[in-house]
């Protein structure tokens, strides 16, 4: 369930008119969208598709292979776990232990709440804070497994 | 005038800059001082972050590890009772005592981060910003520009170490009315953070290198291609691009010449691939970063067909130096082949994490210890990992190893992008290439056969052996596997993905074969070959294990001998962690 406003499909839309007309502008304007929708809907595919002329199963193709792209919404809270090189030597699997015990979900999926949706990233580029995760704009770092049971505790407080 | 400097790059912003920030600009305020406070991009000591930074008279005193709730005190007793807080500096400009890990440095790439605030072109003006690209307008030829990067011996500093000056000559010998200069800012080793405290601290620095290198290729139109995971170096790069445009640095007739010029920033949507070159320009194009075949290079057929240069943020940023100090002055530091200084990002096990620029040729030793400081806790150094998920790890009976391309070549590692992670004995060095190349199959675009299966099945045969599978023939399979994916990709990946399994092999041989033959990892990381059990006789039955057991899997009463379900234990470690009477073993 997604809430936006029209103001966002708005700007998206906008987006389309501006951009079509530049080179290589499918993979912006798919950013766009996702901005705006906060994923990338079936329709958002098919309004690209005819603007810029290329098929939609052709964007599909684009759509997967990029990581950032997502074809479902996300859930409230985005956690994502840092699994870059000196996360790992510093324990990060055992804070993804405890999420994953914690939110009773794996990596790349969404509580049946649809309060959060735990995702794992490659490098957070906070190397000195190791390990770290991100929950929305907001970093953890330094974490041992308490502190991450601390950490969920008071968003799932928060949210709900 | 006096000035509080706050580092706030990702890191320091992610340590809690940003309240630090504010707190001061409060009690500034509160108490009526005279003070200019300014936020400043990384200023690479990150293990003492939060970081500010006091300016008066001809000094200046850093302070380190800094929350909130310190500001305060700092405020009335610095800046009003001009009594400095001693016991949180963490270095003095007018002290003799060192500060290792800053002292010890030579930044140049470096040489405004945690100094100026980005998002001022005027205060990269005063320091001499765009007086290289003027003298390059004014005094030289393209050929010449060329001549004198060749002359510095600046190599790439993305990884492949090739020479920058001849790859611009490749782009400016090509025929084209049209062509491009990309900055390959999509980042993507894990563990690397150079490029982004560079594109946040520094950005016009880059945007002048693309311009000289514009100017010398023949190019007047430049995409900075940055990872969409960096939004803090994107809208610094935004809105310096913008402060370019309203000064005429950058569109029609740039400083007032006749040469045009325009910068676009692209963002990458998340595909490690796509930092390689012809996967990137794919990108740009909108299509699925896969890359192509080469030759034909960039330089001759690049973006759209039209001849490209391609380079590093960091290449970039050591053009303007290069042009204003000489040829010369560059090629004085360093090593006979490797010339100039190189910017690490320390991370890992050691104590002193953070970003070092130093001259080539620097020993790992030195790096490790003069400079980071040793190993946290006291343990032992093991091995530095270098050149992220295409390198390899360099074991610490080498760490007298000067530092430079060729040599670091040598062991069968690479240089990269400048990724230095550090090691101790609690890494298990099968479980490191295990990660590496899980990282290397999950990104890997799937065209090559050999990359997409092989990586594959070498990552399944190393879960096997990390899991207490492990055959006899597996070693001997590991390597003929790793040489044919090595001959048989077509893109970088695919040819590097294999190192940290050779070079681990290679230097940790007897790892392997203990979780083959013994079924025991000697490093005690590999949870299917780990127990965690509690000695009944140093347990005293305190319950904080039981208590703190993120899964409940420790059963005990009181005062009694507690015990651990290994069915149950997801071998966190935290019990082992907590426990005051070393009751807990790991076997």
């Amino acid at each position: 369930m997604n809430r936006v406003s029209s103001k966002e499909i708005k700007g998206f839309k906008v987006d389309l008119i501006n951009k079509r007309a530049q080179e290589g502008a499918l993979i912006p304007l798919l950013q766009s969208a996702q901005d705006s929708y906060g994923y990338i809907p079936e329709k958002a595919i098919h309004y690209i598709s005819e603007v810029v002329g290329i098929p939609a199963a052709d964007i599909y193709g684009v759509i997967t292979f990029y990581a950032q792209f997502r074809l479902k919404p996300l859930g409230k809270n985005v956690i994502r776990i840092c699994e870059g090189t000196a996360c790992h030597v510093n324990g990060a699997k055992n804070i993804v232990k405890v999420l994953q015990n914690e939110l009773g979900i794996g990596v790349g999926e969404t509580t049946e709440d649809g309060l959060f949706t735990l995702q794992s990233v490659a490098c957070l580029g906070c190397c000195s804070l190791a390990p770290v995760i991100m929950i929305n704009d907001d970093t953890h770092g330094n974490l041992t497994p308490e502190m991450t049971k601390k950490v969920i505790k008071k968003y799932k407080s928060k949210t709900s | 005038m006096r000035e509080i400097r706050v580092g706030l790059g990702t890191c320091g912003i992610s340590a809690g800059g940003e309240a630090v920030y504010n707190k001061i600009k409060e009690e500034i305020k509160n108490k009526n001082l005279d003070v200019v406070v300014k936020e400043t991009g990384c200023m690479g000591n990150c293990y003492d972050e939060v970081l500010v930074e006091v300016l008066e008279g001809n000094g200046s005193l850093l302070y380190g590890n800094i929350t909130p709730d310190r500001v305060e005190k700092i405020i009335t007793e610095h800046l009003v009772e001009n009594k400095p807080v001693t016991e949180w500096i963490v270095k003095n400009s007018k002290d003799e005592s060192k500060n290792e890990f800053l002292d010890e440095q030579q930044r140049i790439v470096l040489r405004n981060c945690g100094v100026i605030d980005p998002s001022s072109i005027e205060e990269y003006i005063a320091k001499d910003g765009y007086k290289a690209i003027q003298k390059v307008i004014a005094n030289f030829s393209p050929k010449e520009v060329i001549d004198q990067v060749m002359k510095s011996g600046l190599r790439g500093r993305g990884g492949g170490g090739f020479s920058t000056g001849l790859k611009w000559k490749f782009a400016h010998d090509a025929k084209s009315e049209k062509k491009y200069v990309i900055c390959n800012a999509d980042e993507g080793d894990p563990g690397a953070f150079m490029d982004r405290s560079v594109l946040e601290g520094d950005p016009h620095a880059v945007l002048e290198g693309m311009m000289i290198a514009s100017f010398a290729i023949g190019a007047d139109e430049a995409y900075m291609y940055v990872r969409a995971e960096y939004p803090l170096a994107i809208r610094r790069l935004q809105m310096a691009i913008k402060q370019c445009e309203e000064k005429g640095f950058l569109g029609k007739n740039i400083f007032g010449s006749n040469v045009n010029f325009k910068i676009k920033i692209k963002e990458g949507a998340g595909a490690f691939v796509c930092g390689e070159e012809t996967a990137l320009m794919a990108s740009i194009e909108g299509k699925r970063g896969v890359p192509r075949i080469r030759p034909p290079f960039p330089a001759q057929k690049g973006l759209w067909g039209k001849p490209t240069n391609i380079n590093n943020v960091e290449t970039f940023a050591n053009v303007p130096w290069i042009i204003l100090n000489g040829a010369d002055a560059y090629a004085a530091l360093g090593t006979e082949k490797s010339k100039g200084t190189k910017v690490f990002a320390l991370a890992g096990k050691i104590v002193r994490s953070g970003l070092a620029e130093v001259p080539m040729g620097i020993s790992i030793k030195d790096i490790v210890f003069r400079i980071g400081g040793g190993i946290k806790d006291g343990r032992e150094f093991k091995a530095v990992q270098m050149g992220g998920p295409s390198g390899g790890c360099i074991p610490a009976s080498m760490s007298e190893l000067k530092i430079d391309y060729d040599e670091i070549t040598k062991t069968g590692a690479i240089m990269g992008s400048g990724g230095l992670i550090v090691l101790d004995e609690t890494t298990c060095m099968v479980d490191l290439a295990k990660y590496f190349l899980n990282f290397t199959q999950n990104e890997s675009c799937g065209k090559c056969t050999f990359c997409r299966v092989g990586t594959k099945r070498m990552l399944e045969i190393l879960e096997r052996i990390t899991m207490g599978q492990g055959e006899e023939k597996d070693l001997d399979l590991l390597e003929d596997l790793a040489e044919k994916i090595k001959s048989s990709s077509l893109c970088g990946l695919g040819q590097t993905a294999p190192n940290p399994v050779l070079t681990t092999m290679k230097y940790f041989r007897e790892e392997y074969e203990a979780h083959i033959k013994d079924k025991r990892c000697p490093a005690h990381n590999c949870p299917a070959l780990l127990t965690y059990t509690i000695d009944e006789e140093k347990c005293t039955g305190c319950t904080l294990c039981s208590r703190k057991c993120p899964v409940n899997a420790i059963a005990g009463e009181v005062k009694k001998p507690h015990v651990i379900d290994n069915e149950a234990c997801i071998k966190c470690g935290l019990c082992y962690d907590v426990c005051k009477f070393d009751a807990v073993e790991k076997l």
